[in-house]
């Protein structure tokens, strides 16, 4: 019985250490994202934000914890065969990975579970991008053309994924890489699509179909964000992909 | 049969046989659809500027190709570095051989670690976005999709993943050939060069790791135009070679993202030109237009050694821009061809640095400690400024241009030699006892520059081993 007690103490505590995880505030607007008219503003209520991409280290304690997210026990339809595949076990990174990069190689729905775990969810897409439009001094730095240029570099650049969070600086809102270590899932990854032939998406008269053309999005430059989009748009949420991590987020009026 | 009958048929058999000799004989055409296929293999595939066997006549066949996308950093130019994304691990991307009715099972694999979704549009294919709507894959996934070969002909492949420019800008290009039924008629060598347009955040030469330019990619001012992806990827130890009385086929394409080639060699006329890469062949041509997204077939016979510089003859970018290659081409001469003598009427590249009139000034950047470090820069001015004239080794181009290896000229006079950078030579000189009579334009470099050009050149292929200091240059400059 003791035992039982200590059990549910440690994973109380534990969910309570990766429940401390540090997070920014980001003061909700509106704005007018990628894909949509400029007169067409989404609005985003205010809400809690990571501050850094989940980590290796943080991921270890969740599949500890259950079980059922472990590499041997996972079901397929769930996460396909790269599901934490650079990790020694189950249960142990091994020496060569840096427990303080962002944890990669999971699919949506072991994010998903992972941040019910610790009482958050997914950003959605427009949260994740209202707040990443964000540079160190500006809400919203979209039109910045060397802002533009550092994402892109970053998005060139491989093998960013080894990295070890919170080393760049942070953005307005206190936010850390978002940018220059991985790609990140959201709540609706697959809301926007980009089909695989994205030069034909510009027919489309749906505006969530439209990709290299460009012609239906609100700002012809932000070649950023389309690489984002079509990086989205090549997943579907069994996958586990080397480059891909996440971050939680909690809405303010649950808090 | 009525006399009017027999008139109205025998006007009516004229006039189709009239009609007939209008017509030039051409084979049925067959439906390519139902050619069927024996037999399955595995794709050979070829890294540039190799290509793989011919078809022969062999039938057509199942042909499994596996494709490889990789995210890598490779070099543009002595000490330029740049993000190449390839098809094959190589720019352009590895080249597909097959016949008209091959069917083919294509495999795009991306790496778990690129960055990057991708897909390919092949313009082989007749099916929706050329294969792209079944081939966008998430790096670390495979994607499978079958194609028939139904038209003849070499066709570009690339990647057509938004943004669809900045993929192909980054080296996503290559060839897929088809031959006829039959195979194309054979010849000595075959070799694959495919053009691209560069847009880097410095300027051409300028060193360190390059970032993409969107800005000048979408205003389409290039700062590399080059074969096979890098200044230099067909010249010096990577010049193509072939000999004397052989027939050489070239398959050249053009990635772009925006420049249209006008691919020309310097030296050859084209005996056959597969015209936009399909099946009408024009003759004796100097200079065939290559579209972006475009590819074609040239073909010539070598009559004379000596070398073939290929280029895209919108010069500025062969002498400026890298958009330069050569062909090695051993064998006996034939002076009924070529006597090799004739000055008048050749012509006569420039020098890659900007050329100034002779009081200009221009700004200093490296500073060499030592003789080693001289030869380091000066290489790299060397391989910039000198080498389309003077060759990589400084062997020089005979009657045409001096040769700077082992050059009497440089040995006994070297401030003569550096004021023949400073300001450049025009007229008769004697170099290792034969004449030459040309002009070679004045270079603008810095004192620096040019005493580390003049030592790189001096402790080099035989010559006297000098060191040429600024302080040299600059009592030349001041005289």
């Amino acid at each position: 019985m003791s035992r039982f007690l200590l059990l549910i103490l440690l994973l109380v505590f534990t969910q309570t250490v990766r429940a401390q995880k540090p997070m920014a505030r980001i003061e909700g607007g509106a704005f007018a994202p990628l894909f949509g008219t400029t007169n067409q503003l989404v609005t985003v209520a205010s809400f809690f934000m990571d501050e850094t991409p989940v980590t290796h280290a943080e991921f270890l304690d969740f599949v500890k914890t259950y079980p059922e997210w472990r590499r041997s026990t996972v079901l397929r339809l769930f996460a396909d065969q790269n599901y934490l595949k650079t990790w020694e076990s189950d249960t142990t990174l091994g020496k060569n990975l840096n427990p303080n990069a962002p944890i990669t190689n999971v699919s949506w729905f072991a994010a998903s579970a992972y941040a019910k775990s610790v009482g958050k969810r997914l950003p959605t897409t427009d949260e994740w991008e209202f707040v990443a439009m964000a540079s160190r001094d500006n809400k919203d730095a979209r039109k910045d053309s060397l802002f533009n240029v550092s994402i892109l570099s970053w998005y060139e650049t491989p093998n960013t994924f080894t990295q070890s969070i919170r080393r760049t600086e942070p953005n307005f809102w206190g936010v850390f890489d978002l940018y220059g270590l991985v790609w990140e899932w959201t709540e609706d990854f697959n809301s926007v699509l980009l089909t695989g032939e994205s030069r034909g998406d510009v027919d489309s008269n749906n505006t969530l179909f439209c990709g290299g053309g460009a012609v239906g999005a609100s700002d012809l430059m932000n070649y950023a964000a389309f690489m984002r989009f079509a990086f989205k748009g090549s997943l579907k949420a069994h996958f586990a992909v080397q480059n891909l991590g996440f971050r939680c987020v909690k809405s303010e009026k649950e808090s | 049969m009525k006399p009017t009958t027999l008139l109205k048929q025998s006007l009516f058999l004229l006039l189709m046989s009239t009609v007939a000799c209008m017509q030039p004989s051409k084979p049925k055409k067959t439906d390519t659809t139902k050619i069927p296929v024996k037999g399955v293999i595995q794709a050979e595939l070829t890294s540039p500027p190799n290509v793989p066997k011919p078809v022969g006549n062999r039938e057509a066949t199942k042909q499994i190709v596996k494709m490889e996308v990789i995210e890598t950093i490779g070099t543009m130019a002595d000490g330029v570095e740049y993000i190449y994304w390839t098809f094959g691990g190589t720019v352009p991307g590895s080249f597909i051989r097959g016949r008209v009715g091959d069917e083919i099972e294509f495999h795009l694999m991306n790496h778990p670690n690129n960055k990057l979704p991708h897909n390919i549009d092949l313009h082989a294919v007749t099916g929706s976005g050329g294969g792209a709507s079944s081939s966008f894959v998430a790096p670390g996934h495979e994607v499978q999709f079958s194609f028939k070969l139904l038209n003849e002909g070499i066709f570009v492949y690339h990647c057509a993943t938004a943004p669809v420019g900045m993929h192909i800008a980054n080296g996503m290009y290559g060839l897929i050939l088809v031959e006829p039924e039959g195979g194309l008629p054979p010849v000595d060598r075959e070799y694959y060069v495919m053009q691209g347009d560069f847009y880097t955040k410095g300027k051409y030469g300028q060193p360190g790791l390059q970032p993409f330019d969107m800005g000048k990619a979408v205003d389409e001012t290039a700062d590399y135009v080059v074969f096979n992806g890098s200044v230099g990827a067909l010249t010096g130890n990577n010049a193509l070679t072939a000999k004397v009385g052989e027939k050489i086929r070239l398959f050249v394409g053009n990635g772009g993202p925006n420049l249209v080639s006008s691919f020309h060699v310097i030296g050859e006329i084209f005996d056959k030109v597969h015209v936009e890469g399909g099946s009408l062949i024009n003759e004796n041509i100097q200079t065939t237009l290559i579209p972006a997204g475009g590819a074609t077939i040239v073909e010539f016979e070598i009559n004379v050694p000596g070398k073939l510089i290929l280029v895209d003859h919108s010069i500025f970018r062969a002498f400026n821009k890298g958009a330069i290659g050569i062909i090695n081409v051993d064998g006996e001469e034939n002076h009924t061809v070529y006597t090799g003598k004739q000055m008048e009427g050749i012509y006569q590249p420039e020098g890659q640095t900007i050329q100034n009139m002779p009081d200009e000034k221009t700004v200093t950047e490296l500073k060499a400690t030592s003789v080693s470090e001289r030869m380091k820069y000066g290489k790299q001015i060397y391989d910039r400024a000198c080498f389309a004239c003077h060759q990589p080794n400084g062997e020089g181009m005979a009657g045409v241009f001096p040769p700077l290896a082992n050059s009497d000229y440089l040995n006994t006079d070297v401030n003569r030699a550096i004021n023949a950078v400073l300001h450049g030579l025009t007229g008769e000189v004697i170099v290792n006892g034969k004449k030459y009579n040309n002009v070679m334009p004045s270079q603008v470099l810095s004192d620096e520059e040019a005493a580390n050009v003049l030592t790189y050149v001096y402790q080099s292929w035989g010559n006297s081993k000098k060191e040429v200091t600024p302080e040299m240059v600059k009592s030349i400059r001041n005289k």
